[in-house]
């Protein structure tokens, strides 16, 4: 039966259009008390005094909690899962605007809100850095030591390190650049910088703690439940199993919901009150908890005169925050394809995960390759532009391809590069007339591709329960906040079972019932996890069989399940479990950063844009987007379309109008309403070409592809923009504005300042 | 404690006597008090559109009303659309065979903007639906998605009997 590889309804849908999904936000517990957070206003400062009375004595008002609270009954509240660096409230010092202080518990949560308005908090405050540059000289410090959380083994020699912002340097080095820059007829260098964005999931940040007499549960809207249960219990000293987490669908998470975020606080204060206790964070709460990285990226190039590069340096800083996050994963696994999807000799990449006075930044859609890809395809494009070549050609000259190293030195393969930049081209009409507009509107087209590894080595496992009348049901820790995971899994689990994939029950994310799973993000579940449930199904084919054998039922005939179970145990009874594991190979990098093997799989992306500029206001419109992606040979080729183009509509958001705005480190734009998301005016048409490839090791071929819709769409903007009136856009997001300035500076006659 | 009155307001065709607080919003009402967790809420300022019902047939951000506001008015959420307990509306089903929706946080309030869309302008063209729902953001899609299912929906309520939205004389029957 062909399940997979099909356009296929999702199993959630039915509820989700009427009204009946579970969402975390919906969750009431009887006896539940609210909880309301009161922030720093200050970005980095040292906690003199909390006047909490006012609000203890607010009527209404269960209790009010701060961190010396916390740390009686956690004596290390610290969390976090690359360091040990987060206080569930903030101690001594606080970090950020915004950073929880303390927080108001009350059976209303207008009295807690209240309550919150009558605390007040009296700091010494400390010069404060912001800038990612800046942050390399330590003279103002984020923290005093380093607390690396001893997770990850190439971070332990971090531990005790002090008087540094530099949360994680990586350095790869690849040939000899400085000797293959001296040899090249053009040397070309440019700066790139982005700017500090935010998931905005629709569902804001939601958990409830329920603290049972020998159990503590905890509902949440996270993408990685397993994670939560092992970082709650290491924080109160207990056993996993004394934890539990339970994930129904969630609203939009975009790496967001990762690791710990309200869990840590909701946890700690259901067991100081004993009480369940919720805490759901507003739209302008969550410009305070986890962010997309700032960067500064500068990258230098060395290129022959026949339009070969030869050498490439990559020098990124990326502005974490106040907390680390995974911030330093970022930083390491996106430096693996720091020089681009080129094939250069000489390369080396210097990637520092830097400690700053803002809010947090994290994974969002990527891991950071957005911000690369912005950097080193308007650089390609520049350097094409310089030697006078077609940015086309001089791609198609340079891109890597199967079978040769990539700056890692891991060889690329199931990498579909050369085809993804085709399909763009193709769209594009590259080799046709283009109309480049006309008086004040003129009209240019660019072109970008990237490549991105995946995050590994991680671990997924799956379990399939076969019931005695045949029924499935398949356990899975991915959480599926939008992606399609669990219609996915059931295809796959449809594919190897003979069975149509609506009627397998997918049950996710409760860790007293689902097996482990590293997390939902960076576009590995589907590859991974994917992994697990095919081999989970395939150990239960093979166990059903078994079981007809020992029921006595000759072999290789093909009866029901249900008949196999009546033959075996002489009613219905009984059932299969059919369980797998899936951990890809990996290889660390060594002392260079290389590695020959860096990823289980490569995923490569594109985008090609067609935009209108207004020479008079700057105003740039996006005439055509064309995204194109290698998806293997995709299981649900819908849903693997609505990836790709949601992907690319977030980006156009990243590229032309988001940007969270600091004022003295304070968010001045924490609104939905000033802070500026796509919306369906601001949608060009959009064109989403799927192509298709064989990853080998992926589930029937496939690969996960949830963030390559992203890569391309920035730097492609920026190069139409420079076809289209000659100017350069260095920064993110490209506002009318600053194309406006670039405009009138060309023209010798620039903008004032303000 | 804070202030309270007492309304009646008939939600999906049901009447409902409720004393609230004044301060209670609609959306907290409706969620809270008449457990209809359909109605989502995002932004909580208006901006989003996840919480969108109508009110007396009009699409209405339940987060920017009070409940005090709908006494002696008709409100109709998100488990209002379908005909009864187990049909889709032809504007449900067409969100779920053109994949209208991803996460599906914003998609009530799209769903509920939409029937007051097609009620008013049965055979929309494209950019009528790009009109109608540019006050409904979504996260996850790119629209796309969604305004090809809304151009479906009207095709298949057009092909219905009366041609007109099945919802139309069942918002007002007292069920």
């Amino acid at each position: 039966m062909n399940q997979v590889g099909r356009d296929f309804p999702r199993l959630e849908v039915r509820a989700k259009v009427t009204g009946r999904a579970e969402y975390t936000h919906h969750l009431r517990l009887p006896g539940m008390l609210y909880g309301k957070v009161f922030r720093s206003t200050v970005p980095h400062g040292r906690i003199l005094h909390i006047d909490t009375e006012a609000a203890r004595k607010l009527p209404g008002v269960h209790r009010v909690i701060t961190g010396e609270d916390i740390k009686k009954l956690i004596p290390e509240p610290y969390y976090g899962p690359a360091f040990h660096d987060q206080p569930i409230l903030a101690l001594e010092k606080v970090r950020h605007v915004g950073e929880p202080v303390a927080v108001v518990l009350a059976s209303d949560p207008h009295v807690a809100e209240q309550g919150v308005q009558l605390i007040s908090a009296e700091y010494e405050e400390l010069p404060a850095v912001y800038d990612e540059v800046q942050a390399m000289k330590p003279d103002i410090l984020v923290h005093e030591v380093l607390k690396p959380a001893g997770t990850f083994a190439d971070l332990k020699h971090l531990k005790d390190r002090g008087g540094t912002n530099v949360a994680l340097d990586y350095h790869l080095r690849r040939g000899d650049v400085d000797g293959a820059l001296a040899k090249a007829d053009h040397v070309i260098e440019h700066t790139f910088k982005t700017q500090q964005c935010l998931h905005v999931a629709f569902e804001p940040f939601v958990s409830v703690a329920d603290p049972g007499d020998s159990k503590l549960t905890i509902y949440t809207a996270n993408q990685s439940p397993s994670f939560v249960r092992i970082e709650i219990a290491r924080l109160f000293g207990w056993p996993e199993n004394r934890v539990r987490v339970k994930v129904p669908y969630v609203g939009g998470g975009f790496g967001g919901k990762l690791y710990i975020k309200l869990e840590a606080l909701v946890a700690a204060l259901a067991m100081l009150v004993r009480r369940p206790v919720k805490i759901a964070l507003t739209m302008e709460e969550q410009f305070y908890v986890i962010t997309k990285h700032p960067t500064t990226f500068r990258i230098k190039s060395g290129v022959t005169k026949d339009g070969r590069i030869i050498a490439r340096s990559c020098e990124v800083h990326w502005n974490g925050g106040a907390y680390a996050d995974i911030g330093p994963r970022v930083a390491q696994k996106s430096g693996f394809t720091a020089a681009g999807p080129y094939d250069i000799d000489n390369v080396s990449v210097d990637s520092y995960e830097m400690y700053t006075n803002r809010t947090p930044a994290g994974a969002l859609r990527c891991f950071g390759i957005p911000q690369l890809v912005w950097a080193y395809e308007s650089h390609t494009d520049l350097i094409a532009r310089e030697i006078g070549m077609d940015p086309v050609e001089f791609r198609h000259k340079n891109l890597l391809r199967n079978g040769r190293p990539q700056a890692s030195g891991t060889i690329l393969k199931d990498a579909a590069i050369p085809e993804v930049f085709q399909a763009l081209v193709k769209r594009m009409n590259w080799d046709a007339p283009f109309d480049r507009g006309a008086g004040i509107l003129r009209r240019g087209r660019g072109i970008a591709i990237a490549l991105k590894a995946v995050i590994s080595p991680t671990t997924s496992v799956a379990v399939i329960n076969i019931s005695a009348d045949g029924s499935i049901t398949l356990f899975t820790g991915s959480v599926d906040m939008g992606q399609g995971s669990d219609t996915a899994y059931a295809l796959i689990v449809g594919e190897v079972l003979g069975v149509p994939a609506e009627d397998v029950r997918v049950v996710h994310s409760d860790t007293d019932v689902t097996p482990y799973d590293m997390g939902t993000l960076g576009s590995r579940s589907f590859y991974h996890m994917g992994n697990a449930v095919r081999l989970a199904a395939e150990d239960a084919r093979g166990k059903l069989r078994a079981l007809a054998t020992e029921a006595g039922l000759p072999e290789g005939t093909n009866y029901p399940p249900v008949e196999i179970f009546k033959k075996r145990y002489g009613m219905q009874a009984g059932n299969v479990i059919g369980t797998a594991t899936f951990l890809p190979t990996y290889s660390p990098p060594d002392a260079q950063g290389l590695s020959s093997n860096v990823t289980p799989f490569w995923m490569v992306g594109g985008a090609g844009a067609e935009v209108e500029v207004d020479t008079e206001t700057g105003h740039v419109r996006v005439l055509r987007l064309v995204n194109a992606a290698d998806c293997g040979k995709p299981i649900n080729p819908a849903v693997a379309r609505t990836q790709l183009s949601g992907a690319a509509i977030m980006q156009l958001g990243f590229t032309l109008s988001e940007a969270m705005h600091l004022d003295g480190g304070q968010v001045t734009n924490a609104s939905l309403a000033d802070y500026k998301i796509p919306g369906m005016a601001d949608i060009p048409p959009i064109e989403c070409e799927l192509v298709t490839a064989e990853q080998h090791n992926g589930p029937f071929g496939a690969k996960g592809l949830g963030e390559s819709g992203t890569f391309g769409v920035s730097p492609a903007i920026a190069n139409a923009i420079h076809d289209a009136v000659g100017v350069r856009i260095m920064e993110l997001p490209i506002t009318a504005e600053a194309v406006l300035r670039a405009l009138r500076a060309k023209e010798g006659r620039p903008l004032d300042d303000e | 404690m804070s202030e309270t009155r007492t309304i009646t307001v008939i939600v999906n065709g049901k009447r409902h006597n409720a004393t609230v607080p004044v301060r209670i919003t609609l959306a907290d009402f409706l969620r809270h008090d008449l457990r209809l967790t359909g109605t989502h809420l995002g932004c909580e300022h208006g901006v989003c559109g996840a919480c969108t019902v109508l009110f007396d047939g009009c699409s209405a951000r339940a987060c920017l009303m009070l409940a005090v506001q709908a006494d002696g008015h008709e409100i109709m959420t998100v488990e209002g659309i379908p005909p009864d307990g187990k049909t889709l509306h032809p504007l449900q089903e067409a969100f779920r065979d053109n994949h209208g929706l991803q996460c599906g946080f914003c998609t009530p309030g799209i769903l509920t903007t939409l029937i007051e869309l097609l009620r008013e302008n049965p055979d929309p063209s494209e950019e009528d639906i790009r009109i109608g729902i540019s006050g409904d953001l979504c996260r996850c899609t790119g629209y796309h998605n969604i305004v090809v299912a809304a151009l479906d929906a009207a095709k298949r309520m057009c092909q219905a009997d009366d041609g007109r939205p099945a919802t139309d004389d069942r918002r007002h029957n007292d069920r």
